[in-house]
């Protein structure tokens, strides 16, 4: 019997999809009872979105003013002191995460599993290494928790219409103060999320400068889509660093995603293996983006967005 | 503050496009180019640039591998560390394993800082940092693009999923790197002669007395799933064909 624990992510009112799709891993393992942790400052409303989402067997809520913000350190003996019992401790692959799981791995002794893209059996998954270049199975030992964070584009989110109960628990653990958060910029817009979007449209250098950009926003507004990035694109300032699609930015899998003046570095590609249909743009014919793009079209980008705009 | 100490990993350069061996036992690795992992360079990057400002005055690299590492800590050592120092292990060690060898190495040192990269690009496990300042009991900044010390206390930005998050921590603390963080220097020829005088001490990953953990079990390699390549369409208007086509637009 596996009895996994998740740990929500959330901003302090809304539950993140990337919760969801743990909870969908989770249900691949055999025999599960699954547990949702929600660590907030005040956690009632993520609770009771947490609750929602089918297969939770309960969700335990610990409600202090130091969870306001998701400090690792502050979370992560919080967490420890409830993992005993459970089997699995999971949570999302995205930066959450990958800041939190580690932690909490280390104060239990064992390694993590990072990026799981498909359960195998109890103590089995597949995981991409080397950008993806190679699929690699590993086995974690069978009489230690399992901590690991879950490859989100790899798994649909469960759907919600459960009415888990909610469970109110106090932590007494000691809480460092070593960590003080200061304070978030976000480019938050009013365009879909970029990791949860269906349509996105994705700009590479090629762009040439942060004015130019606003071609890919404004096809993308059009469409209704997200907006993406290349690397190269964020480390020349066009756009925040949010926007980045890749092995070292973000996993997407929407249904189309529209690379314009994208190359299609191994580093780019891997964010994108599994997005239902790849679109490239692209003037020189021989990009390797075309090796992987279901639809291709060779051009210019400046001509092409504009007729491409008044054509949708 | 006194020393920053900076992983250096040796790891298969990231232009190279890896294979998996014919026998699916691993990954080609032989004859293949191998580098300084890139988050790495940039978390020495940024350990001698604060030293240059003043903020630090020893920078000490580590690396945890075979004896070949030892070209990537010269690398270091041309860039400007001051000391190199090779945990020497033939295997590949795994994240906690490595973190307890920081951390040993903290103990005997005592710097005010260590700077890691935030993935290695070989397993891509974004874990050792934390890990080590789990078990160190210190503060994490992790994915950092921006580092700001104030004596005792660091400010480092964050690229985190939905922008930039600033934190403030108290110092000694682990930082791991991001891309944006600075653009690593090149070494000069005459840095690579001056380097080969720079010490760097070995010590065998078994003579080093910390408990390794249990790695994981790598039970198969295979290649991933490849793309097929598609259609290619002459103008915009057999692209919106081909997008209706999928139900897409
Ligand atoms: C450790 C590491 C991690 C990395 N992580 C990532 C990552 O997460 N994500 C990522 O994207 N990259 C990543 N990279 C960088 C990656 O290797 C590439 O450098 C990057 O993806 C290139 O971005 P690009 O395709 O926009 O630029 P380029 O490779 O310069 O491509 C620009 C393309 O635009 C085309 N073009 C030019 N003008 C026009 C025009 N007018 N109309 C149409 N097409 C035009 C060109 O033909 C070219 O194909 C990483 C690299 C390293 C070393
Ligand atoms: N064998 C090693 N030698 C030196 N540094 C390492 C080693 N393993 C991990 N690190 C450091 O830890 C970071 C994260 O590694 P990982 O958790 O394996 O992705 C790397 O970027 C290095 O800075």
């Amino acid at each position: 019997m596996s009895k996994v624990l998740i740990i929500a992510e959330h901003d302090g009112a809304t539950l993140n999809e990337s919760t969801a799709k743990c909870v969908a891993c989770a249900n691949d393992l055999p025999d599960t009872e699954i547990d949702l942790l929600v660590l907030a400052k005040d956690g009632s409303g993520v609770a009771e979105q947490a609750a929602r989402l089918d297969s939770v067997a309960k969700v335990r809520l610990i409600e202090n003013d130091a969870n306001e913000h998701a400090l690792a350190a502050v979370l992560a003996p919080q967490i420890v002191a409830l993992a005993g019992g459970y089997s699995h401790l999971f949570g999302p692959s995205t930066t959450f995460g990958k800041d939190l799981m580690p932690r909490v791995a280390a104060l239990l002794g064992v390694n993590q599993v990072s990026d799981i893209m498909s359960v195998q059996g109890s103590h089995t998954f597949k995981r991409p290494i080397y950008a993806g270049n190679v699929i690699l199975t590993v086995e974690a030992p069978a009489d230690l928790p399992v901590v690991a964070t879950i490859r989100t584009a790899s798994y649909k989110s469960v759907s919600a219409t459960n009415n888990a109960p909610v469970e109110s628990l106090t932590d007494h653990t000691e809480l460092p103060q070593h960590t003080r958060f200061v304070g978030l910029s976000s480019g938050s817009s009013d365009r879909p999320d970029l990791q949860s979007a269906s349509l996105v449209v994705s700009g590479g250098r090629a762009l040439g400068s942060a004015e130019n950009f606003a071609l890919i926003y404004a096809l993308a507004d059009k469409m209704g889509a997200a907006v993406g990035a290349s690397r190269a694109a964020v480390d020349a300032g066009y756009v925040p660093n949010e926007l980045q699609v890749g092995q070292t930015g973000k996993i997407i899998a929407p249904d189309l995603y529209i690379a314009i003046g994208i190359s299609g570095a191994i580093q780019h590609l891997t964010g994108i293996k599994d997005v239902g249909t790849i679109v490239a743009i692209n003037k020189d014919e021989d990009a390797p983006i075309f090796e992987v793009a279901d639809i291709g079209l060779v051009g210019d980008l400046f001509k092409i967005i504009p007729e491409l705009k008044d054509a949708l | 503050m006194e020393k920053i100490l900076v992983g250096l990993k040796r790891v298969v350069d990231y232009n190279v496009r890896v294979r998996v061996r014919s026998d699916g036992s691993g990954v080609e690795t032989d004859g293949v180019k191998m580098s300084i992992n890139p988050f790495d360079e940039i978390a020495l990057e940024e350990a001698l640039r604060i030293k240059e400002r003043g903020e630090a005055s020893e920078v000490i690299v580590v690396s945890i591998g075979p004896s070949e590492a030892q070209q990537q800590l010269r690398t270091g050592l041309a860039m400007g560390a001051d000391r190199a120092i090779l945990i020497e292990s033939a295997d590949p060690v795994d994240p906690l394993t490595a973190a307890r060898v920081f951390l040993e190495l903290v103990n005997r040192e005592q710097p005010g800082m260590v700077l890691l990269g935030k993935q290695a690009i070989d397993n891509d496990n974004n874990q050792a940092g934390q890990m080590l300042a789990a078990i160190w009991g210190r503060p994490q900044a992790t994915f950092a693009s921006k580092v700001e010390i104030q004596g005792s206390t660091a400010t480092v930005t964050r690229e985190v999923d939905i922008g930039l998050e600033t934190i403030e921590i108290d110092l000694p603390a682990v930082v791991t790197t991001d891309l944006r963080l600075n653009e690593p220097r090149y070494v000069k020829l005459p840095d690579i002669m001056k380097a080969k005088r720079k010490p760097l001490d070995i010590t065998p990953l078994a003579e080093l007395g910390v408990g390794t953990a249990t790695a994981h079990a790598e039970v198969a390699f295979e290649p991933p799933e490849e793309r097929q390549k598609g259609i290619m369409v002459q103008d915009v208007a057999g692209l919106v064909e081909a997008l209706k086509d999928k139900g897409l637009v």
